[in-house]
């Protein structure tokens, strides 16, 4: 299992600041969860890890910098789910997921059999067999949403990012598509970084809550300690009514403020 | 394919030994086979010294052509791309021009022919700065700002052609023959010249087959894959632009080939670059070679232009492209 340690990390676009100082340690096998309203700075902060954009500060996997790692390297230690894949429509499934093996092959070389092997298995474990060689372009949402997490689960590192990983499904798949990462989260000893905006989701299927806006870490904690009336509206200026399950369940549901 | 399309191109043309004799004769040409086919020696020179290389070349120039085309689909994510956009036709063109214009005539003293070399070097030229502006402006999301960057350099680079043309209107038929490409001067010295540089962009472009495909996923999620975007984009265009650039100097403007060919791969064995490049590249030689037929025969003893053929048959193919993947949607 392996740490995930963000050191004053700062992500800034031409003169707007998009993450401002966050420090944060992510424990081994923990199930981190960023909230905040849109343009908090969340998916900024998870497509720094993954170098798409740069940032200051440091990043620490496992006791290295990120600095110090080549894009193999890192893209072997953290996959990484976008809010919406790119999926091109006449890709089929397996040529997708075999991607995800692209961090273990040189730069001209091909896939080796247990780079195959293993992107078979993925599929089995993930219950996506029927799937192999259909299109993409055919494919459900809910459907979609699982082979992209396929394709991350194919790179085999110990940290997965998740970037808004429900916001296009339905109730069912949401469920579905968390339980999933869930289980595999178990099974392999993953710590799971995610970015959500369903509150209520996100505290009942993560560790801990963390609470960005406007770029900064604001309040982290366990769901009952951040999702707190008085602090969303705060932040989200929005007005809501927190119930608490026996089980220790939070739910978040926004009041109407004028009920005819 | 390849090798059917080879010998139908070795065997038909205007002069020459009746067809059937040909492939006989090549046989008996090998080592170990003595087979008797009636061809007479001076027939033989017909086949070996005009029509093979002729036939040779549009292969390379099929292969190249069609090699480069689908990988610029590929690092630019652009289905409708092809080996000209970045300038490079444009580029050729005025190098082409500007020999013509200082006189080709003149030049024939000189130790080695100077068109190829003139458009070889505007070609990679234009390409250069189509990369450098492209890059200059265009930030991470370089792919689009690229593309219209080509545009631009192709217009400012069309402009000047047309310039030195209207000063010089006496070779403007010269230039334009040049320009619908031409097959038919072609020697087995034109084959040796582009040869190193197909051998080279191919065997690199082909070596990169397994990154375009990372590459279609985007370039977000490829850097998250680890690949090296830029790098690989760079490399890509580079060695495509350096095949093109090469034969482009040899044969002329041929276009159309490089969609063509690679769109006609994909509607066969689908779309992953892993297939596409090496089946483009032999299907590429096959069709040129094909294409370049009627036009040794349509108009005998003139010549159709080959640029004209391919025109003919890729701007159809171009809407029904277009057609298809709107209905698609």
């Amino acid at each position: 299992m392996t740490s995930l340690n963000f050191e004053k990390v700062s992500v800034q676009y031409g003169h707007r600041h998009a993450v401002v100082e966050f420090s944060e340690v992510v424990r081994p096998g923990e199930w981190l969860c960023l909230i905040g309203p849109n343009g908090a700075g969340k998916s900024s902060l998870l497509r720094a890890i993954v170098g798409i954009v740069s940032f200051s500060g440091n990043i620490v996997v496992d006791g290295t910098t990120l600095h110090d790692r080549n894009a193999r390297r890192r893209a072997q230690l953290v996959a990484y789910v976008p809010q919406s894949p790119v999926m091109p429509s006449d890709m089929n499934a397996y040529e997708y997921v075999l991607l995800g093996r692209n961090p273990y092959v040189s730069h001209f070389g091909s896939e080796s059999v247990h780079d195959t092997a293993m992107v078979n298995s993925v599929f089995e474990r993930l219950d996506l067999s029927d799937f192999t060689h259909r299109q993409l372009g055919e494919l459900s949402g809910g459907e979609r949403q699982r082979v992209a997490i396929a394709r991350a689960v194919a790179q085999e590192a110990p940290i997965l990012l998740l970037d808004e990983p429900t916001s296009s499904l339905d109730i069912g798949h949401q469920q579905q598509a968390l339980e999933l990462v869930d289980k595999l989260r178990r099974e392999h000893g993953l710590t799971v970084v995610s970015a959500m905006h369903d509150l209520t989701l996100a505290g009942s299927y993560a560790d801990r809550l963390v609470l960005m806006h406007e770029g900064h870490r604001v309040v982290g904690g366990t769901a009952q300690e951040v999702l707190r009336a008085e602090t969303l509206a705060e932040f989200y200026g929005v007005s809501v009514h927190v119930h608490h399950e026996p089980d220790g369940t939070v739910a978040v549901i926004p009041r109407r403020s004028l009920r005819t | 394919m390849l090798v059917l399309a080879l010998l139908c191109g070795a065997m038909i043309g205007p002069a020459g030994p009746t067809w059937w004799r040909i492939p006989l004769e090549l046989l008996n040409r090998l080592p170990l086979l003595t087979i008797h086919s009636g061809v007479s020696e001076s027939e033989w020179n017909i086949i070996w010294l005009v029509r093979m290389p002729r036939v040779v070349l549009a292969g390379l120039v099929g292969c190249t052509l069609s090699i480069a085309g689908a990988s610029y689909q590929g690092v630019f994510r652009n289905p409708l791309v092809d080996p000209y956009l970045l300038g490079v036709a444009a580029g050729a063109g005025l190098g082409a021009t500007f020999v013509f214009t200082i006189n080709r005539a003149g030049s024939s003293t000189w130790l080695i022919d100077p068109l190829p070399l003139a458009a070889f070097g505007c070609g990679l030229a234009a390409v250069l700065v189509t990369y450098v502006v492209g890059t200059a402006f265009g930030g991470e999301r370089s792919s689009t700002t690229l593309v219209l960057a080509g545009v631009a350099v192709t217009s400012l680079v069309t402009a000047v052609q047309a310039f030195l043309l209207q000063r010089h209107s006496d070779v403007m038929r010269e230039v334009y023959s040049w320009i619908l490409g031409r097959l038919s001067t072609a020697t087995w010295t034109d084959v040796r010249l582009v040869l190193p540089y197909v051998v080279l962009s191919t065997t690199v472009l082909l070596f990169h087959r397994r990154l375009l495909d990372v590459l279609r996923v985007g370039d977000d999620e490829a850097t998250a894959l680890g690949a090296h975007v830029n790098r690989i984009r760079l490399v890509v265009v580079l060695f495509a632009t350096l095949g093109t650039a090469a034969v482009v100097a040899v044969s002329g403007l041929i276009g159309f080939v490089g969609i063509i060919v690679p769109h006609a791969v994909r509607l066969l064995v689908g779309a992953s670059y892993r297939v596409v490049l090496p089946l483009s590249f032999l299907l590429g030689g096959a069709f040129l070679i094909t294409a370049d037929i009627p036009g040794r025969i349509l108009s005998n003893p003139a010549e159709t232009p080959i640029g004209v053929v391919t025109a003919f048959l890729g701007a159809p193919f171009f809407l029904l492209i277009l057609r298809t993947r709107q209905a698609s949607r």
